[in-house]
């Protein structure tokens, strides 16, 4: 099957331009996948809504599609030049639950097609600084899909959260649009300033001398779909999630388990006040792919988002 | 040379032919590896998949070589399944683990050699096996060489056995951590730096191992250096570890021989031993319940390693005459009766073994090892007759 086939963009399919029922979203702190950028979508079956959730996902209605397209702009710095579309994820919601389906876009940006077991192929860009990066990009089989999107062992959606969604989108918050759309059921009384939100931690201003939610925010997104005890890594004991409160939980002065060379010679999650001692830093900087974390979908380390963490962790005492 | 570009794609074309079966199995469907050596760049992966075989042309005919190994953190991967069985094949040099398998219940390694060639060393991956939170597992017939962590490591499951198995050059040959009902038999750990490991850690979801039986091994001539990784574990585990009972409930070690280990042939020790801060309130550092027996030591001298803090204390305190069976006496105080022993439930006990000099060290005494050692071995003249019958 081919992406075109499913109609969710009008036009030329490379414009992304959406079809009735599908509309756009973004969220409050997106998941680092070496710089791709990433265009969300929603589809919804005609009549039928999402039903808000304070913190799991969103509850979804059957035959409800989220579709997100990967690209890079051939130059940070002149977006005007054009993009380079590599893949399109869909996450179906089907009776019996979620389902992923992996798209590859062609090199002519004309169509996509159904590809199981992923692909890897080689991606350029010029970065904001106009300096060349090249990558083999890995586009993921199904099963590594599912190495991020589970919850005890069943498939689920990431970003489609209260946290993630709840932010404002041209001075209009997303989620009372989408209600007003009739898009999405919320609670009565529904107040977006008390209800769960993320700290965008992009916007962040890095002389801030306080990096605690923009660094949870950056963690939760990054990290917490795995670190969680219902996660694939709850075997660590060390959980990332927005929700954990625990310093030990959350690997302060906490040892490893099975990292192996993974924790770099350093002997706990996070030595507080010295980053430069703490595995986390250590596994976020590297591209060995038995060491980086996470361990799927970055291979470049995120520049920014480690800095921010350093800076979290140098604040600590 | 010719060749070259067209192999390559060949190995490729193999890899996702082979991760496309393993997405697209059913119900009862074996996925045969091609005999030959396949070149994999990234992890094998099964998930959410009933009754699938994964099964190789022989351990000396099908190899995974995952030298050139550019993404995922292991070679191969099992999840959230039922019923799997990996055998018959060789699998080498992932840069990660080599086979992890989490939430499968009914999992069987049979007939596999997973290794590191070369010479051991710190950046070989941490496991070789490495199931966790699984549910009846059997390892057999398997051989791990080279883990800078574990051979064969079970982690956080239920009701094993490992059996059968060789493990060599690995820190750690066999090591069981909070996990229960584990039976480790008849294998041969040789050659690492601690033979056989049961450990219950702090700070993870499964907080209690235990149950664990070890009877029947080889364990020889465990002396290679601690090339493991700092800030993991067993970096803490002296060359010339044998047996190691670390924090663990109801372990019986049995009819083993345990030969040639120099620094601690078996040890019983409590989790201060590591020095590691414990914050987890609800867990237990202390072992209890344990029952050492009717293993075979080997005579003669043994000089413990020094280049390990437990091993140079071992050393200062026993010079060349180091005892076989070492307790570090640190005891729960909850655990004890009106006159100062350990409640019968808790108790250690030492019974008939050949050769099997003991000491207490007594580290509970003024700080780790300054106190002192007691030689007596009436204290643990004791059996636990049923000690499975009590879970």
């Amino acid at each position: 099957m081919k992406l075109s086939e499913y109609q969710f963009f009008t036009g030329d399919l490379a414009n992304l331009s959406p079809a009735p029922n599908v509309f756009p979203y973004e969220v409050n702190a997106p998941l680092f996948s070496d710089y791709a950028e990433k265009a969300r979508f929603i589809y919804l079956l005609e009549g039928s809504k999402m039903t808000y959730r304070d913190s799991a996902a969103f509850d979804f209605p059957v035959g409800a599609v989220i579709i997100k397209n990967f690209y890079y702009p051939h130059d940070f710095s002149k977006p005007e030049k054009g993009r380079r579309i590599l893949e399109t994820r869909l996450l179906l919601k089907e009776e019996k639950g979620w389902k992923a389906l992996e798209y590859i876009w062609n090199a002519e940006q004309t169509d996509a097609v159904l590809e199981v077991a992923g692909s890897t192929f080689p991606v350029s860009w010029l970065d904001a600084n106009g300096k060349k990066q090249e990558i083999q990009y890995v586009a993921p089989n199904l099963n590594q899909c599912k190495g991020c999107h589970s919850y005890d062992g069943k498939f689920v959606p990431l970003g489609v959260t209260a946290r993630q969604l709840n932010r404002a989108e041209n001075t209009e918050n997303q989620l009372l649009r989408w209600q007003k759309a009739e898009k999405l059921s919320l609670p009565e009384n529904f107040n977006p300033d008390s209800a769960p939100r993320l700290s965008d931690y992009r916007i962040t201003n890095h002389q801030s001398t306080n990096h605690e939610s923009a660094a949870r925010a950056y963690l939760d997104a990054n990290c917490g779909h795995c670190h969680n005890p219902h996660g694939p890594a709850s075997t660590s004991g060390m959980f990332l999630d927005i929700f954990e409160n625990n310093p030990e939980r959350l690997g302060v002065n906490k040892t490893p388990v099975a990292a192996g060379r993974g924790s770099g010679d350093r002997k706990f999650g996070i030595v507080p006040g010295k980053p430069s001692e703490s595995i986390l830093a250590f596994r976020m900087e590297s591209d060995d792919t038995g060491i980086r974390m996470p361990e799927l979908g970055r291979q470049l380390p995120h520049k920014e988002g480690l800095e921010l963490i350093r800076n979290w962790i140098k604040e600590m005492k | 040379m010719l060749f070259f570009p067209f192999l390559l794609s060949a190995q490729a074309d193999i890899e996702k032919q082979l991760q496309t079966q393993l997405i697209l199995a059913e119900d009862g469907d074996v996925v045969e590896l091609p005999a030959g050596k396949i070149d994999l760049s990234n992890t094998l992966s099964l998930d959410a998949k009933n009754n699938v075989t994964i099964r190789g042309a022989g351990q000396d005919k099908t190899i995974l070589s995952f030298k050139n190994q550019k993404q995922g953190a292991e070679g191969i991967k099992v999840t959230n399944a039922e019923n799997v069985v990996l055998e018959q094949f060789t699998i080498e040099d992932s840069k990660g683990d080599l086979i992890k398998t989490q939430a499968v219940k009914g999992l069987i390694f049979r007939d596999i050699t997973a290794r590191w060639n070369g010479k051991p060393k710190e950046t070989n991956g941490a496991y070789a096996l490495y199931p966790v939170q699984c549910q009846n597992v059997r390892i057999e017939r398997c051989t791990a060489i080279g883990a800078s962590d574990a051979g064969i490591y079970v982690g956080q499951s239920d009701s094993v056995w490992v059996t059968k198995c060789y493990a060599k050059n690995n820190v750690a040959g066999i090591e069981i951590e909070n996990t229960t009902n584990a039976w480790v038999f008849e294998n041969f750990a040789a050659y690492n730096t601690g033979g056989v490991l049961v450990f219950d850690l702090p700070d993870l979801p499964k907080k209690r191992g235990g149950h664990v039986k070890v009877w029947k091994n080889k364990i020889i001539a465990n002396n290679f250096k601690n090339f493991a990784p700092k800030g993991n574990i067993v970096g803490k585990v002296p060359p010339g570890t044998g047996v190691m009972i670390l924090a663990t409930n109801d372990v019986e070690v049995y009819e083993n021989y345990i030969m040639d280990n120099k620094t601690a042939s078996t040890a019983i020790v409590s989790y201060f031993i590591t020095e590691n801060p414990i914050k987890d309130t609800s867990y237990n550092p202390y072992p209890s319940g344990i029952y050492i027996h009717d293993n075979v030591y080997s005579e003669g001298k043994r000089t413990p390693t020094r280049k390990n803090k437990m091993g140079t204390i071992f050393w200062l305190k026993f010079g060349r005459k180091v005892p076989h069976i070492l307790y570090d006496g640190i005891q729960n105080p909850e655990w004890l009766d009106a006159d100062g022993t350990l409640k019968p439930e808790y108790r250690i006990c030492i019974r008939n073994n050949e050769n099997g000099t003991f000491a207490n060290i007594r580290a509970d005494k003024i700080g780790l090892f300054k106190g002192d050692i007691s030689r007596d071995l009436k204290p643990y003249d004791c059996e636990y007759n049923s000690l499975f019958s009590k879970r």
